[in-house]
């Protein structure tokens, strides 16, 4: 088994551990690369059908090419697709930018704030509905207790300490000094009543391992990542008004990947194009500890 | 020597090399830290200009430079979100990429030493010249040998202020050893080391002649990696089994991921604790080339030729091969993290493989002192303590002993929600179910097998085969409510039949009805042979019987092993030992009825409506 073979492996098997042990599993799909890379690790787990729910967080500032790409996969693989958006703050327009808040701000109400709600299903979740091609009001409102996350260790401080099962208490709180052991390929997969835990399958894969998987497998991805000619790409996605593309000229994931080996991008952070992460120094370790994946 | 550290997970060599993990431990301010920080440093691995930065930051706060610095400084970059983990450093040499996890000294943090150093393929131990061996240098390395990390070398630090003194070394050689030895492991090598000033770090210097052996870093290119057990007898804990019929998918497949061994085609398979067997139809697996055969270290999957009842927590093995052990009382060493006590009467949850059991702790043999391994009597074991003790669990489970295949004979303990300690099997012990399970076990290989699942006759009937277990004191309306039941279930369609064990007496009972009392285990063996096939049938079965006891339901359950169940007590107060689902006063059928229904329905026995 090669690198690559040895990380889906332990992935798949903790995809598995989540589904069989948790009644109400759902999994994070951003749409970006590493959830999509999750995606496919779960049809590779359940050799082919995906059987949980996709869920989205719209913040409606999504790249509206995201939205496509995501509602084009989830027909062509028939997947169980749920989205949730905070409506309220989004029809009073109270929004980053113009909305006069700040971007730590505005992510947590169109992210942390949406996002633990459509968990515990307190706000309504649109899900599709495969016979009408369209989304209507989930009847389904129980509470996840189970959500399987992309996040990786490499991609930034607080991620790294994370364990593949991580428990969340009732305000979707993060208790980072006190974390259970894992060891022996046995997870956390008890938990109180009311509290979740949530599923990291990607915690040991690094930014070359997905693209190099991408490759490898063939999975298909949003063009936002590759150069179209402008000498731009995206190489993390985010919402319109807070992401940046970076200069480069890949235009295919051969490319992203040589682009990466090169160095040519070893001094600048993955997410640097996230503008919420440059706010008040930790900004993105306090999201998470509010429960932003 | 070494590329830069940082640029390592992105530069091309490096995949095509070895990767290792490699944790280092030891007792607080060993110097540990400062071992790591001067390797870094003397291979060139540090990102440019961090060496110099760190040194200027010390001259302005007049204090002394430390090595351990750098550790602390590469940290607090990768908060910052350039690199990798706080607790990892990368780093690489020719032969291999390696990942440093730099565990925590300090007690508090052992469960993070554990979650770290489970992840290691070898070790390296560091022990303080000046101090001499400490508490965790001794606690770590024995968690280290549970733990089932065999490559350990000990790294003898801060020789700089014992004068290099090859006497001092070899005392703590001498010492270090003995105590090696008791818990079977040999050190790969003893370094004498000084993170300070560089000495057999990543360069020998002269300071100590008397010493030829490896440097550490030397020392990480002389650990061997360890290949994954395919050589061993085929090992598989049953994750689940996926039936997926969404766009018309027939295969069932029996998944998991392989802990040792290989499995091919064709291969006939036994699955444990259970017996029932098949053999290999398909390996599945999705967007790859046709697979004939899988071996550990994959997480795969495989359909069968019969269609047989196994469940998620049975370990599939090859017939041919050794085949596992199965019991309900293990005898291990354990290692307890929880912040309660490990006590008798407390109910603990067991996990080996993919089963999880009911576990009770039923004696403590000895406790260990971690430090010297003196071992005292106690009967609870304590946070950080490792112990040898005896459980019991609700349920027989499949499992080798740790040292014939660690991978399958190793547990984690559940307290309340959360792993509070881990344990390798010594040994099985028998209980008074054993010879009762190795006859179901007999039988279950001999069976042969229908060509029509249970799954499919489950769903031509829309019911799962369930026994209904009514028992209570003589007269206490056990049978006028089983009859209601009955017509009930039948008159709503389901396949269901009622019986009494006293019906079984001039039948099946015959040669053996006179002399009840001794006779009563092979009346309830019999009784449960006959569950067992009714159950087969896709029946509901509901089986009355006088005062049956917790010893008889246990008995009934391992023969028949019923998918369903649901136990009611008639007659008001309990006198036998039996814990029931459901307890009646009284003897309205009617309503007894209505509940026992309410209680099929929410276990999915039955569904629909009534």
């Amino acid at each position: 088994m090669n690198h690559l073979d040895k990380l889906e492996a332990r992935s798949v098997h903790i995809i598995r551990e989540a589904y069989s042990e948790f009644g109400n599993l759902c999994m994070l799909w951003s749409i970006g690369k590493d959830s999509t890379v999750l995606l496919w690790l779960a049809r590779k787990a359940f050799f082919g059908h995906v059987p949980f729910p996709l869920v989205h967080i719209d913040t409606s500032y999504k790249i509206p090419e995201m939205i496509e790409y995501r509602d084009k996969l989830a027909l062509e693989y028939n997947l169980d697709m749920v989205y949730g958006q905070n409506i309220k703050i989004l029809e009073k327009g109270k929004t980053f930018p113009n909305g006069k808040c700040s971007r730590i701000e505005c992510c947590q109400m169109l992210k942390s704030e949406a996002l633990r709600n459509t968990l515990s299903g307190d706000w309504v979740r649109y899900r599709m509905n495969h016979e009408k091609g369209e989304y209507e009001a989930d009847k389904n409102i129980e509470p996840y207790t189970g959500v399987i996350v992309g996040v990786r260790a490499d991609e930034e401080g607080s991620r790294s300490k994370e364990r593949y099962f991580s428990p969340r208490d009732k305000n979707n709180d993060w208790d980072v000094g006190d974390q259970p052991p894992e060891f022996w390929n046995q997870y956390k997969t008890d938990f109180a009543p009311g509290t979740h835990v949530r599923i990291h399958p990607l915690l040991d894969w690094t930014e070359v391992d997905i693209w190099e998987y991408i490759g490898r497998e063939n999975i298909p991805t949003v063009s936002l990542y590759y150069d179209r000619g402008e000498g731009m790409r995206y190489r993390s996605l985010g919402c319109e008004p807070c992401t940046n593309p970076i200069q480069s000229k890949a235009k295919n994931v051969d490319e992203i990947i040589k682009e990466l080996k090169s160095g040519k991008l070893k001094n600048i952070a993955e997410r640097s194009g996230r503008e919420q992460d440059k706010e008040d120094g930790g900004g993105l370790e306090e999201l998470r500890k509010d429960g932003y994946m | 020597m070494a590329e830069a550290w940082r640029n390592c997970v992105k530069m091309d060599t490096c995949k095509q090399k070895d990767d290792m993990n490699i944790v280092v431990v030891g007792h607080v301010d060993h110097g540990k830290s400062t071992v790591v920080g001067r390797m870094l440093a003397d291979t060139d691995s540090l990102p440019e200009g961090k060496l110099e930065q760190v040194r200027e930051n010390c001259r302005r706060n007049s204090k002394p430079f430390e090595y351990a610095f750098l550790l602390d400084a590469l940290k607090d970059e990768q908060a910052q979100g350039i690199t990798i983990d706080a607790a990892r450093c990368f780093f690489s040499t020719e032969k291999r990429n390696y990942i440093i996890i730099d565990a925590p000294g300090h007690i508090e943090f052992l469960k993070n030493m554990v979650t770290g150093a489970a992840r290691a393929e070898a070790a390296l131990l560091v022990i303080d010249a000046n101090e001499g061996v400490m508490e965790n240098s001794t606690r770590h390395g024995y968690l280290l040998s549970m733990l089932g990390i065999k490559q350990v070398s000990i790294v003898v630090n801060k020789m700089d202020l014992v004068d290099y003194s090859q006497d001092v070394f070899e005392q703590i050689v001498a010492e270090y050893s003995e105590f090696l030895k008791k818990i079977n492991i040999e050190a790969s090598s003893f370094i004498p080391v000084s993170g300070m000033m560089g000495d057999n770090v990543a360069v020998r210097d002269g300071s100590t002649p008397w010493y030829s052996g490896n440097t550490v870093l030397e020392q990480l290119d002389a650990f061997k990696s360890e290949g994954l057990p395919k050589d061993m007898p085929f090992r598989m804990p049953v994750q689940d089994i996926y039936k997926f019929t969404k766009n018309s998918d027939d295969r069932r497949i029996i998944a998991g991921a392989v802990a040792s061994g290989k499995l091919s085609v064709s291969d006939y398979v036994v699955f444990y604790p259970s017996g029932k067997s098949s053999s290999v139809k398909s390996i599945q697996s999705f967007n790859t080339d046709i697979k004939n055969s899988i071996s550990a270290g994959e997480s795969a999957g495989f359909t069968l030729t019969d269609q047989i009842y196994i469940t998620r927590g049975e370990l599939a093995a090859v017939e041919s091969e050794t085949q596992p052990l199965v019991a309900r009382r293990l005898k291990a060493n354990i290692f307890w993290l929880g912040k309660r006590a490990l006590k008798n009467k407390r109910n603990y949850l067991l996990k080996c493989g993919s089963s999880k059991v009911k576990c009770k702790l039923e004696s403590v043999v000895r406790v260990l002192n971690a430090s010297n391994l003196s071992t005292s009597e106690k009967n609870a074991v304590e946070r950080h303590e490792v112990a040898e003790c005896i459980f019991s669990l609700g349920k027989p489970i499949a499992f080798d002993t740790a040292s014939v295949n660690p991978e399958t004979g190793r547990f984690v303990l559940i307290d309340e929600y959360e792993i509070a300690g881990g344990g390798i099997i010594t040994e099985g012990l028998p209980d008074e179910f054993s010879g009762t399970q190795e006859q179901v076990m007999t039988r279950n290989i001999h069976w042969n097998k229908s060509s029509i699942s249970r799954d499919q006759r489950a769903s031509r009937y829309k019911q799962k085969p369930s026994l209904i277990l009514i028992t209570g004191q003589r007269n206490s309306g056990k049978k006028p409510l089983a009859r209601e039941l009955e017509k009930k279930l039948f008159d709503n369609g389901e396949m269901v039949y009622f019986m009494s064990m006293g019906s079984l007496v001039y039948g099946i009972d015959a040669d053996i009805k006179n002399n009840t009392d001794n006779n009563r285990e092979e009346h309830i063996r019999r009784v449960g042979e006959v569950i067992n096939l009714m159950l087969d049938t896709g029946m509901i079965l509901i089986l009355t019987a006088i005062d049956l006891t917790a010893y008889d339901m246990e008995l009934i359950e391992t023969i028949a092993n019923p998918p369903g169940m649901l136990s009611v007590w008639t007659g008001g107060r309990v006198t036998t030992d039996i814990t029931c689902d459901m307890v009646f006063r009284g003897k309205n059928t009617e309503r007894q009825t209505r509940e026992i229904i309410a209680g099929l329905l929410e276990k999915g026995i039955v569904f629909g409506s009534f």
